[in-house]
């Protein structure tokens, strides 16, 4: 038995990598003038880098198999609380994000000692959390639109270039690269693993599965408030509700991310082919000028078609197995 | 092959086909006289894959009646009552049930109608619903009416609970009820669902290993109930592996081992040795008691006061380099003892002692008997063994991953040495990178043999550690298991695969109720004695009890 790839498999990894370049090429064809542009290119990867790093945390708790449901409403307070804390109370932009990203942690820190201590599922958990944050974020903000962040921070985060591309984008790719490392090269990244596959097995094999749960939750949360401070800075303020939306699209690019380079697993490179995907075909229908509501049908239509590619594959190994098993 | 057919070996008369014994105390007595029996199966067989599970088994059960089904693992039982259940179609047979001929196979959900009513070993209570929800869950399901009127199936529950001299509160949650009160439910439902359709003649209730979970005084509290059912004219065939239990509740027993009916006796004149003979298959043999050989070997581990969900206080000794397996009847609370000494069941007491250190079992988590120097092969493979859906080479590495560098893997070292240790335990194919699945029963059970032995445990623990392992794969694994322990590891195997057992093991401990209540050891050692010793409880009646049995000598 080869011990290589075949070229089915080659094709089901690199099959969304195929999907984006048709994408692309179709609205090009469409749009010569404004969508086959290096400034659109740009434009698409540095504007949505924000979705790029809160998918990215939130694949660590599904990878343990946990849902975290409250990223965006913990990216949303993150932008909020440093927009307050710099605009209205004056503080300096380093420790303000410090601060920040101690409340992502702590809430992440919340939700997986809930679900860990008192085993309660984490979809419920997190979408209860998620929704007092949302309603924190409003009242510290007496539901308005904070502008006024210190200039440093969008220098920081879009106005500084690489390669013509915003440093967000960046900052995006180098979370990919680390959490592709820690998945791929650590023991902790093949333990995550073996937590989400069977707990039992990893319970029995020694693993410490509540501490490993427990901590995914804290790291989508950091992450998460990590995104905020991107957030911010690529608004360059911070409003109490619009980035709540970013949630479907994360899910989205997380399970779509899990049928591409490695499929059937959670994988940071996968989640960022899928958030470039996405984002290039939303930003194609609207210059095209499909009206705003087919990005929602497109994020929603993305998300279910990759959850059902992932179980029809699934379904073909098992009867593959079968096959096999019977000769 | 006559039903009532006896072993020739015993000095007993047959019974009389056709009249069967009025059970002790029955009231139906009165009408069973004129009665014919509620079921006759004639010449069931039924094969696996060229194995026979059922080779012409004849079996007639009298109205008013407890029949007791007696037979090891494998004898047929569960396939008999999978046939009556609608699961297996069998290549021959007929069945006539209270005198009609039925056709064979039945279709699913037809016994109900005949008035078959089955409780499995699970009980299939729903454990969140009230025990008046479940009692009416089939008429529920299968209701079309709009609107359930509860008070009346409330005043209707009380009623039948109360015809059956059950104290349960319909109202009550299944969770809250005690185990001896849900197998009640359990039952009276079963009964219920067959007693008020308007059918003639007689139901049959049966109840596969139904005290599997129960205590001693649960289990009478449950034969109350039954007696309860069989007064008011049902039968029960009452599947069991413990001889016990059929010799306090049912009126004759029939006994299968190996596909085909060794005979029907009537309990109460049936005596014990020979009805375990008739399920071992053989006199029991007289032995010389020898040595203790392993006693001399330095002990390992020592186990005090070991109570979980069914042991009580259970005691022993291991010793270096041994062997050591235990075994019991389903129930008996052995097959735990591995899980509780690893830490992988709730444990309510016992202290373990490994390599000097004191382990309190309460607390022991896999993390700690890890750091003890154990391994655990858990029994079910599936779920708790391994992940099916990852590589194998993930699978076996998963414990000494942190030899493979702390900051960066080295993945391909890690696939190399697990394809070479693969490959030296014979495991095919020895190709890291399948998924674990793919690998045969056997393959599957050697790798997770190499995950943990490349951890050097010092004492092993392994739970049923051949079952869906082909024969070949079986040796393997015997031959690895017996080498290791050679080289001073310590194995502790909780199986009822008593073959097995008489193989590898130095020394065998039985459980009986909870406790260690009997050692074999070498000269002991074989697959027969094992399994006497297993079905007569161990040392019931005290230690000399052995002695006894050795009086019986092969006929």
């Amino acid at each position: 038995m080869s011990s290589r790839p075949s070229l089915g498999e080659l094709g089901e990894r690199y099959a969304l990598i195929g999907a984006w370049a048709v994408v692309i090429l179709v609205f090009s064809l469409a749009e010569p003038d404004t969508y086959f542009q290096t400034g659109n290119f740009e434009t698409i990867f540095g504007s949505q880098a924000v979705l790029l790093i809160l998918a990215l945390g939130l694949i660590i708790p599904l990878t343990t198999g946990d849902f975290d449901l409250s990223i965006a409403g913990v990216m949303v307070l993150s932008a909020m609380t440093l927009a307050i804390l710099t605009v209205d109370h004056g503080w300096a932009l380093l420790p303000a994000i410090i601060v920040v990203l101690a409340i992502g942690l702590l809430i992440g820190l919340i939700n997986g000692g809930l679900v860990v201590l008192l085993n309660i599922d984490s979809f419920i958990v997190t979408l209860g959390v998620g929704s007092i944050i949302g309603g924190i974020t409003l009242w510290i903000s007496d539901s308005n639109t904070v502008t006024g962040l210190p200039p440093d921070l969008s220098k920081w985060v879009v106005e500084e270039r690489l390669l013509g591309i915003s440093l967000v984008f960046w900052y995006g790719l180098l979370l990919t690269i680390l959490l592709w490392y820690v998945f791929t090269y650590t023991a902790l990244g093949r333990r995550l693993l073996f937590v989400g596959r069977g707990r039992n097995v990893s319970r029995l094999s020694g693993i410490n599965v509540g501490r490993l749960r427990w901590g995914a939750l804290g790291m989508s949360g950091l992450i998460s408030a990590l995104a905020g401070v991107a957030y911010a800075g690529s608004l360059g303020g911070a409003d109490p509700t619009s980035g709540l939306q970013f949630l479907l699209p994360a899910f989205a690019a997380a399970f779509l991310g899990a049928t591409a380079i490695r499929p059937g697993r959670f994988n940071p490179w996968g989640t960022f082919i899928a958030v470039y995907f996405l984002v290039s075909g939303i930003t194609g229908l609207q210059l095209i000028g499909v009206e705003n509501f087919v990005q929602q049908i497109f994020y929603g239509g993305a998300l279910v078609i990759a959850v059902s590619a992932g179980q029809l594959l699934r379904r073909r190994d098992l009867k593959d197995e079968a096959a096999a098993g019977a000769g | 092959m006559s039903e009532d057919r006896i072993d020739p070996g015993s000095s007993k008369r047959p019974e009389d086909g056709s009249e069967p014994v009025a059970p002790e105390g029955a009231a139906g007595s009165a009408r069973q006289a004129v009665a014919g029996p509620v079921l006759e199966l004639r010449d069931l067989s039924k094969s696996f894959g060229g194995a026979r599970a059922l080779d012409g088994v004849d079996l007639t059960i009298a109205p008013g009646e407890v029949h007791g089904l007696l037979g090891e693992n494998g004898s047929g039982k569960s396939t008999l009552i999978k046939i009556l259940a609608a699961y297996h179609t069998p290549e021959t047979g007929s069945l006539k049930f209270n005198g009609k001929d039925v056709p064979l196979p039945l279709h699913p959900g037809q016994f109900r109608d005949l008035g078959l009513s089955f409780v499995h070993q699970d009980l299939g209570l729903l454990t969140e619903l009230t025990a008046l929800e479940n009692l009416r869950i089939v008429d529920l399901a299968r209701s079309s009416s709009w609107r359930i009127n509860w008070r009346k199936e409330g005043r209707r529950a009380r009623d039948v609970f109360e015809r059956y001299g059950v104290k349960i509160r319909p109202e009550t949650v299944v969770n809250e009820l005690s185990e001896t009160d849900r197998a009640r439910l359990a039952i009276v439902r079963a009964i219920d669902d067959v007693h008020n359709l308007d059918r003639e003649g007689s139901e049959l209730l049966v109840l596969d290993e139904p005290t599997t979970f129960l205590s001693k005084a649960g289990t009478e509290d449950l034969f109350l109930l039954v007696r309860e059912i069989v007064a008011q004219n049902s039968s029960v065939l009452f599947v069991s592996h413990d001889l016990d239990e059929v010799f306090e509740l049912t009126d004759r027993a029939t006994v299968l081992r190996d596909g085909k009916v060794q005979g029907t006796v009537t309990t109460e004149k049936a005596d014990e040795a020979e009805l375990v003979q008739m399920i071992v298959g053989r006199r029991l043999a007289a032995y010389a008691p020898s040595p203790r050989e392993t006693s001399e070997l330095p002990v390992v581990g020592s186990v005090t006061g070991l109570t979980g969900r069914q042991l009580r206080g259970a005691e022993f000794n291991i010793h270096k380099g041994e062997v050591l397996g235990v075994s019991g009847l389903l129930g008996s609370g052995f097959e735990d003892i591995p899980y509780l000494l690893f830490g992988a069941k709730p444990c309510f007491g016992g202290e373990l002692r490994v390599d000097g250190a004191n382990y309190d079992l309460a607390k022991m988590t896999p993390q700690r008997a890890l750091g003890a120097g154990m391994a655990l092969l858990p029994g079910d493979r599936q779920n708790e063994g391994s992940i099916g859906s990852m590589s194998v080479g993930e699978n076996v590495m998963l414990q000494v991953l942190g030899e493979y560098g702390p900051l960066r893997l080295r993945l391909g070292a890690l696939a190399a040495d697990a394809a070479t240790r693969l490959d030296e335990f014979d495991v095919r194919p020895s190709n890291p990178r399948l998924t674990y699945h793919s690998l045969s029963g056997g393959n599957q059970q050697k790798a997770l043999l190499v995950k943990w032995l490349q951890t050097d445990p010092q004492l092993m623990l392994l739970h049923e550690p051949t079952q869906g392992v082909d024969i070949g794969a079986r040796g393997q694994i015997f031959e690895r298991i017996i080498e290791t322990a050679e080289e001073g590891m310590a194995v502790l195997c909780a199986s009822t695969d008593y073959e097995q057992l008489a193989q590898i093991c130095d020394r065998v401990l039985i459980v009986h109720d909870g406790a260690v209540t009997q050692e074999l050891t070498k000269g002991e050692l074989d697959k027969h004695r094992i399994a006497e010793q297993v079905h007569m409880g161990g040392a019931r009646g005290g230690n000399n009890h052995v002695n006894n049995q050795t009086e019986t000598k092969d006929g």
